[in-house]
């Protein structure tokens, strides 16, 4: 007489991620769409130098503040350099900061996060007071502070941007992990004698994802237009580097009147990589929360 | 008929004063500084316009040219002095008589004692004060005060330099005693005798002073008061002037300014533009290598085309003319022809590039990468900067450009924290025998931010200095100018700047000279309205 086992695993009633991808598609066409934006701009990035018809950084004296044509499909500056490369390079850019800071900023406030939820007592009220300062500044307004301590340049911007979001990773993900300190299992690794790191780590940062990826993305569109912002101000990343931001402060201003695509197509590049992180956040945010999965 | 000629005489006599109109009394000033805060207050320190245009209105100086005329590069005048005098003792004797009822804003007496002492602390400042302009007095072996209305210059030897010197726009008069008390105070403090008493500072916003009744030029200033307002981005400065929050700034804007704000405001603007005796050079540290090497300077040097980025630039930032280490229009400047001798001027631009990437290989520095330390100054520095980052890369450079707010610029000018910066010689006066000092040594020049020794630089310019003949003069000025920018290319040379002021219509009794330093005391400034 043979003894048939059940096993679970062998019976996978999980939709295939090709399933699972057409029906996020279907649920959450504008997050599909700020999904498309952002894959557009990841590619635009990475393959850059492959992408762009000119030098983004080379002056072209002959050709200054430019209008739009078939040469420079998005005109020229005021050096001469073309917009169209400057922006394709200005992605990468974006991406470098925006994604350096908020994976850096939305990591070490998970593990923070969870770090203060699980020690709890006197450690964890210490941890939120110096989180409640530092999120008591603005995320621009700090970044500025930052930035004048640091200089400026692309590694500093991303610090700049990152330690302002590390609070604001932290604060969410501990109230997640608040609920999940309390659950069996996790008194069970504590009674198995596992240490604290081990308990954070194995088993509680893994279930706090799901609000930690939803910020993660939101802080990606939040440090890009932190990035912008810093550099419009003088104190991001600095000429000749192609970012969005800086496109912005350079002849942007001084020729708002007279060639003002020199504003517009950074301004319009800032706004879709923003628009679409978000749409993209948002419609996550609606399809890992089990409470608005199914609305 | 004499009499129809003499009447014709006298209106053409008085048609300037005319077209200004007659002065008016009251109103306040409101202007711009494109400038984040001046590391300090102190004129005898400090080199920058942030300073100067915020605190000259509240200083007396001894000599000035004339406001009315500032255009001029010899038409002196007495501020504090009674007569302009002339030297005694083969030139080199100068005695200065001071007015009578000059008083500081605390009421107090100024007397040539206060006159003499600020000049020694200029000529001769005692240890641990700083004093930019010292190497412009070398001539100066003494400034005493016999009495109390009279100021003595004793010259070590004669010099056409020194009048223009003494006329410079920092040389405030401070008081005395607070001088012997802390040598300092004026850094952080203000207390002058000029035409307005110092109100409110805020550190990098704004500067506010009221009018001193007591000033001692009859009838003046005109003006109830001023606002200085900080403000370093262009934008800001157009959107004020544009919206009548601001008058105008100083400073110059660049072509695209005048071009916007002419076309937006109309008569409302007026535009007064002029050449500028302000240079921006690029110099390397000596101390950091590879820079201490004159290949790795003179290729940085020979990767700029000057010929061709100076005209273009001229359309979209304040410089226009490629120029040597002198004023260009000065009659000891360089010719076209004698530029083009010298490395980083030479017509051939590929030829020029492939001997950089030469001594670039010789010197084992291929590729080399490295900061360019700016100012955060939209025009000219950030242009510059630009185009000369693009320039270097063209004999495969790699450079990164840091730019720091004006207080941690000069920070990092003063302790040698930098490779490569963004420097500039900015003079008061067109006085091209002073304003070369900027190349001398650190050592001999405060300003000089090379890090440099150079015993030889040193002798060239005192042969310049001595020389009274003007043909041996300009012979010498060349030698000088061939050894700093080509032998030892201790520095390079950026297209000189062109100074364009657009002011509000209504503002009136100011004038545009070379320098945006000098005529900033706004006594004789008005408003029409």
């Amino acid at each position: 007489m043979s003894v048939t086992v059940f096993d679970p695993d062998a019976l996978d009633l999980r939709p295939s991620v090709w399933s699972r991808s057409l029906r996020f598609c279907r649920r959450q066409p504008l997050g599909t769409f700020g999904l498309a934006l952002v894959l557009i701009i990841a590619v635009t990035g990475i393959f850059a130098e492959a992408l762009a018809p000119y030098n983004p950084t080379a002056n072209d004296f002959a050709a200054m503040t430019e209008a739009p044509s078939l040469d420079h499909w998005l005109g020229t500056d005021q050096f001469g350099r073309d917009l169209l490369s400057r922006i394709i390079f200005g992605a990468r850019t974006a991406l470098i900061v925006g994604l350096s800071s908020a994976f850096v900023g939305g990591s070490s406030g998970l593990v923070l996060g969870v770090a203060s939820a699980y020690i709890g007592g006197t450690i964890d009220m210490l941890m939120q007071r110096v989180f409640d300062i530092v999120m008591a500044f603005p995320l621009i307004i700090l970044a500025l502070a930052i930035v004048s301590i640091f200089g400026t340049g692309v590694q500093n911007v991303i610090i700049a941007i990152t330690i302002p979001l590390i609070p604001r990773c932290a604060r969410v993900v501990r109230s997640a992990a608040l609920v999940i300190r309390e659950v069996p299992y996790v008194d069970a690794a504590r009674a198995c004698g596992f240490s604290a790191w081990r308990i954070i780590l194995r088993h509680m940062v893994p279930n706090v994802m799901a609000p930690f990826l939803i910020m993660v993305t939101a802080f990606v569109g939040q440090a890009i237009l932190a990035e912008a912002s810093l550099s419009y101000l003088g104190l991001g990343v600095q000429e000749p580097v192609p970012a969005w931001g800086l496109m912005l402060q350079g002849g942007a201003e001084e020729y708002a009147s007279t060639a003002p695509w020199i504003a517009i197509f950074p301004g319009v590049a800032i706004m879709l990589s923003v628009l679409g992180i978000n749409l993209f956040g948002d419609a996550l945010r609606d399809t890992l929360d089990p409470k608005l999965r199914d609305r | 008929m004499k009499f129809l000629f003499g009447l014709l005489a006298l209106l053409a006599a008085t048609l300037p004063a005319r077209a200004d109109g007659t002065p008016k009394h009251g109103g306040i000033l409101t202007f711009m500084i494109p400038a984040d805060a001046p590391p300090s207050l102190d004129g005898h320190k400090e080199t920058t316009y942030a300073t100067v245009h915020a605190t000259a209105p509240f200083y007396s100086v001894l000599i000035r040219i004339n406001p009315l005329n500032p255009a001029s590069t010899d038409d002196f005048v007495c501020d504090l002095c009674t007569e302009m005098p002339k030297p005694t003792d083969d030139g080199k004797t100068w005695t200065f008589t001071i007015r009578d009822g000059v008083k500081w804003h605390d009421g107090s007496a100024l007397t040539a004692a206060d006159v003499a002492a600020s000049w020694r602390e200029i000529v001769h400042p005692r240890p641990g004060v700083a004093s930019a302009r010292q190497p412009y007095f070398i001539m100066v072996d003494e400034v005493s005060a016999p009495d109390a209305k009279t100021v003595v210059f004793k010259l070590n030897f004669a010099t056409s330099a020194f009048l223009p010197a003494l006329a410079d726009p920092f040389a405030y008069i401070y008081k005395k005693e607070i001088l012997d008390r802390d040598p300092h105070w004026y850094e952080r403090n203000v207390m002058g005798s000029g035409p307005f008493r110092f109100v409110e500072y805020q550190i990098g916003q704004s500067m506010k002073g009221e009018r001193n009744p007591d000033y001692y030029h009859e009838g003046l200033p005109y003006l109830d008061g001023f606002t200085a307002i900080f403000a370093p981005k262009q934008s800001v400065i157009i959107d004020a002037i544009r919206a009548d929050r601001a008058s105008n700034e100083f400073r110059g804007l660049p072509p695209s300014a005048r071009d916007q704000l002419a076309k937006e405001l109309g008569d409302k603007i007026t535009v007064q533009t002029g050449d500028w005796n302000c240079v921006n050079m690029i110099t390397a540290n000596h101390k950091k290598k590879p820079f201490d090497d004159v290949r790795v300077r003179r290729a940085l040097a020979l990767a700029i085309d000057q010929w061709k980025g100076a005209p273009a630039l001229a359309k979209i930032a304040n410089v226009r003319t490629v120029g040597g280490v002198v004023f260009p229009g000065s009659p000891l400047a360089a010719t076209k022809e004698e530029l083009q001798q010298i490395v980083g001027y030479w017509p051939d631009i590929e030829k020029s590039r492939a001997e950089a990437r030469r001594l670039l290989k010789e010197a084992g520095a291929e590729g080399l990468a490295f900061g360019l330390q700016n100012r955060n100054v939209d025009q000219p520095y950030k242009y510059i900067a630009a185009w000369i980052i693009d320039e270097w890369s063209k004999i495969g450079l790699k450079v990164t450009q840091k730019v720091l707010p004006t207080g941690p610029f000069f920070e990092g000018l003063r302790s040698g924290n930098f490779d490569v910066t963004v420097d500039f010689n900015c003079q008061g006066l067109v006085n091209p025998l002073l304003d070369i000092g900027k190349y001398l040594p650190h050592t001999v020049y405060e300003e000089n931010y090379g890090n440099y020794e150079d015993q030889k630089v040193i002798d060239l310019y005192q042969a310049v200095l001595h020389e009274n003949d003007s043909v041996k003069q300009r012979s010498l000025m060349r030698e000088y100018e061939t050894y700093v920018l080509d032998t030892q290319a201790h520095t390079i040379m950026m297209p000189w700047w062109e100074r364009i002021v657009p002011i509000r219509s209504y503002v009136k009794g100011w004038k545009i000279s070379p320098s945006h330093y000098i005529n900033q005391d706004l006594g004789t400034v008005w408003l029409d309205k």
